[in-house]
């Protein structure tokens, strides 16, 4: 009894952190609306801060002054960015936000390991809180209990702070509505900038207080980020409350998960979310989400199916790609088949994406599940490759049926987090359940047969896929289903009353995307010879989406160029520089500051304008008439 | 009288909010080509009289029957499928697809082909999106983006739109609101001609009592949530006590008590 006792005290330390970090990231969503990504970076640079000052100063002054400062020099460096960098695109839509902290995330993580080095940093121990309290022969340190009522003082005193204070008013009535705040004569910006800077304090202050209990380390961030999305999503977004309930309960359900079910202990508090989010989609203390807004300023060039030109220029880039093997080498064309399976991969989530506006967080399920169903039919039953090839994917076709089913019930930033859960999920049983696939060592030995085991062979077929795939997807795109889709995306208010039924629509495209994936996964299999759990992660995840931006996600095929550009660009940053993650992160955010629109969706918009002012200049009566059309 | 099918036939319908009665025991029936103004102050009911008719809300009691079938608890795209078309009090389109892609989408639907994957849209049912188009007097815009058009046009194209399924029951919850004063009178007389061809029952809720005495052949007059009056333009102007609900006591168009009177 003493012993889980015990168990639930260190479930209710461990919460305090994830409080801290998830009350930041709450109040941050419930004002600016955006989801702060970088908070993990930001808990992890506030430990690295903590870790450097209190080795500097000693004694408990230095110690605790130590972590108070090191959470206000975090929140300085918070202020700068959202001053600098968030400022520019509160009026983005939240997948650019979302992406475009994700970038600050990237940067932070090689930026700490240039300052700190590699290795973990194990800090000091708390003052005054060294020992260990014994209860009926269990030992609990005195740390974990200081750290349990560290979590409901700072609970009442935001309490206090938001119900007592005038700037507290200010920040639950920009809550409920900000655009009448602003009309109220508050100064939004810094209304949006102190609430930036309070949040990140919490959250560093949450990463500071955990020195004396965890290592520091440079991966930190995506640990703790996922736990405080499900916290989040658990709590409902914007409820302090929510944080600090769904941070407790998230805690426990980790500490007992160990005992009970040490298999599935990860899936578990996944679970738990995944149901939380079907039966409470806007979470437990938090409230329906208004319709996403759509970008002013952000037109979107009109789709049109290439025209007869266009095809032939499609097919001769593609007769160009074919003739690589000619003059390249075995290094070149393995590098060409991986970004021909990434034209797969991102294409099928920029289907999702551009034409039924939904962001999936974690269209990577889709890719590993499609690799470990070959992996599975190559290595166990011992299928031929062409069938273990189409038959493979089919394992994607499942889990996005089952996952979309449930994903396609939600939209918007809830969408985007229950398909990352599901990813997790789905990582989880590939990292945990070994007997089957073999954890963390993967599957081994998935070799293509001899008419596609040469590069050229190989890089021949992966080429051949990726156009079928995109042709396939482009016809997708503009046939009756297609303008289905994008009516739900443009207006389901709408499209329900001219009796489309809109779930049902949507379900259909996370099954053709995560098909589609499944494809690109399978391939990937092959060409690597294996699978690991990697290929169901969150940064391949999110490889897919920033291609899909790097295109431009309100353009027809806008991924094929994403995906080319990216992955030759990544492929090649890692083989020229250390720092691939920084060059990458600001390059990402680069993309969503400067070209929301992506590649294409700025070529199309300069061609549309010389198309228009050629128009115009020969002629004056078409001027004319354009004019009054703009008129009108 | 009797020879005009009765299209809709509403009875008793209830639907209250906490303690507040939105709707309270409304009843009242709609014949083909008949064209049917369900007016009152704000806060009368009008809206949620208008969705649970189309599907959107779920009413406490009450039935509705529409062309026969019992049409409670059957979701907004069930009743578009049994032919009633609706329009938006804020116009819903889709603003990313071009004029006439827009009444395609409805035409796609209306002839079952959502889930078909292979064909073309562009070339799908083109000439009855023009025919529509033209109808409602935007041919000339079917190549534009929906995106770009004024209010004014949009309420035409969500007509368009509304025509798509060959409804026998027009749904329109405020028409006309945001147009200015000549576009009203248009689209209204334009959408009696269209009713009146084509024998379809138009029920629309109003707030511009110039539209609703022009063009409505018959007026139900809501407050409170309660059916207070129901009649011939004629009869519902000389009702004492809709005048001094709704209309206000004195001048029917002083602004000053109508507005008195929604509040």
């Amino acid at each position: 009894m003493a012993f889980y006792f015990v168990q639930f005290l260190t479930g209710l330390a461990s919460a305090a952190s994830l409080f801290l970090v998830a009350s930041g990231l709450s109040i941050i969503f419930g004002v600016t609306r955006i989801v702060n990504f970088a908070h993990g970076a930001f808990y992890m640079l506030g430990a690295y801060v903590a870790f450097t000052l209190t080795e500097r100063f000693s004694g408990a002054l230095g110690f605790w002054g130590g972590i108070v400062v090191a959470a206000l020099v975090v929140a300085v460096v918070g202020v700068i960015v959202e001053m600098v960098l968030l400022r520019r695109i509160y009026h983005a839509p939240e997948l650019f936000q979302l992406l475009a902290t994700f970038g600050l995330t990237l940067m932070v993580e090689d930026l700490v390991v240039l300052i700190w080095g590699p290795d973990d940093l194990l800090g000091r121990r708390a003052p005054g809180f060294k020992g260990a309290v014994d209860f009926f022969g269990q030992n609990i340190p005195t740390y974990d209990l200081f750290l349990i009522a560290i979590s409901p003082i700072v609970l009442g005193g935001l309490w206090l702070l938001f119900q007592r204070t005038r700037w507290g008013v200010l920040v639950r009535a920009a809550t409920q509505d900000r655009d009448m705040v602003a009309a109220l004569g508050v100064n939004q910006k810094w209304l949006f900038t102190s609430v930036f800077a309070l949040g990140v304090f919490l959250a560093a202050l949450g990463g500071a207080l955990q020195i004396p209990r965890d290592a520091v380390h440079h991966a930190l961030d995506l640990r703790i980020i996922v736990d405080v999305f499900v916290v989040v999503v658990i709590g409902g977004l914007g409820s302090i409350i929510g944080a600090f309930v769904a941070a407790v309960l998230v805690s426990e359900l980790n500490a007992f998960g160990i005992l009970i079910f040490p298999k599935i202990s990860i899936i578990l508090v996944f679970l738990v979310m995944a149901v939380v989010l079907i039966v409470r989609p806007w979470g437990l203390f938090g409230k329906p989400e208004a319709a996403a807004r759509r970008t002013p300023g952000l037109s979107v060039n009109p789709w049109r199916p290439l025209t007869t030109n266009e095809r032939w220029l499609a097919i001769a880039g593609l007769a160009v790609a074919a003739m690589l093997p000619l003059f390249a080498g075995n290094y070149a064309l393995t590098v060409g088949s991986e970004i021909a399976i990434f034209v797969i991969f991102a294409a099928s989530l920029h289907f999702l994406m551009s034409v039924g506006g939904l962001a999936s967080f974690g269209h990577a399920a889709y890719f590993g599940l499609g690799a470990y169903g070959v992996a599975f039919l190559a290595k166990m039953a011992g299928l031929p490759m062409i069938v273990s090839l189409l038959v493979g994917p089919l394992l994607g076709l499942v889990g996005a049926a089952i996952f979309g089913f449930f994903a396609v019930q939600l939209s918007g930033v809830y969408f985007a987090m229950l398909t990352l859960a599901f990813a997790q999920i789905v990582w989880s049983i590939a990292f945990q359940w070994v007997t089957v696939t073999g954890g963390d060592n993967g599957i081994l030995g998935v070799w293509p047969e001899k008419w596609a085991a040469g590069p050229a062979s190989f890089y021949w077929l992966s080429l051949g896929i990726a156009a079928i795939a995109v042709a396939i997807l482009r016809v997708i795109v503009f046939s009756p289903f297609g303008f289905a889709l994008r009516a739900t995306r443009d207006s389901l208010l709408r499209s329900e009353a001219i009796g489309i039924n809109g779930k049902r629509v949507q379900w259909t495209a996370f099954v053709i995307a995560g098909t589609v994936a499944g494809f690109a996964g399978a391939l990937f299999a092959y060409l690597k010879g294996s699978v690991f759990p990697d290929s169901l992660g969150i940064s391949l995840s999110v490889d897919a989406l920033v291609m899909v931006l790097l295109g431009g996600v309100e353009t027809v095929s806008g991924a094929v160029v994403g995906a080319i550009v990216f992955k030759a660009l990544n492929i090649w940053l890692v083989s020229q520089t250390d720092l691939s993650k920084l060059v990458l992160g600001g390059f990402v955010v680069l993309i969503v500051v400067a070209f929301p629109k992506g590649i294409v969706g700025v070529l199309e918009t300069i061609r549309n304008r010389r198309k228009s002012s050629t128009s115009e200049s020969s002629s004056k009566s078409s001027l004319a008439t354009s004019r009054i059309e703009t008129a009108e | 009288m009797s020879m005009v099918p009765t299209l809709l036939s509403v009875e008793n319908l209830s639907k209250s909010y906490g303690g507040v009665h939105a709707v309270r025991s409304v009843s009242f029936a709609l014949r083909a080509g008949e064209i049917l103004a369900l007016i009152g102050p704000n806060g009368a009911g009008k809206s949620t009289c208008f969705d649970m008719l189309n599907g959107q809300n779920i009413p406490d009691s009450g039935r509705i029957n529409l062309l026969g079938e019992d049409t409670v608890g059957k979701k907004p795209r069930q009743v578009w499928r049994l032919g009633v078309g609706r329009t938006f009090q804020i116009t819903a389109t889709f603003p990313t697809m071009t004029v006439r892609e827009n009444v395609q989408v409805a035409l796609v639907s209306y002839g079952r082909q959502l889930f078909n994957l292979w064909g073309s849209t562009a070339r799908y049912a083109r000439e009855e999106a023009g025919r529509l188009l033209d109808l409602v007097g935007m041919g000339a815009y079917a190549g534009r983006p929906c995106g770009e058009l004024a209010y004014g046009d949009l309420k035409r194209l969500e007509l368009a739109i509304a025509l798509a399924n060959q409804p026998k029951l027009l749904l329109m919850d405020e028409p006309t609101a945001g147009m200015a004063p000549r576009e009203r009178i248009e689209l209204m007389r334009l959408t009696a001609q269209i009713a009146r061809e084509k024998s379809i029952g138009v029920l629309f809720t109003e707030h511009d009592m110039d539209v609703v005495f022009e063009h409505a052949d018959r007026i139900l007059v809501l407050n409170r949530g309660s059916l207070i009056a129901e009649g011939t333009p004629e009869q519902v102007r000389g009702n004492p006590q809709v005048r001094a609900i709704y209309l206000g006591e004195g001048l029917v168009y002083d602004s000053r008590h109508r507005e008195g009177a929604g509040a």
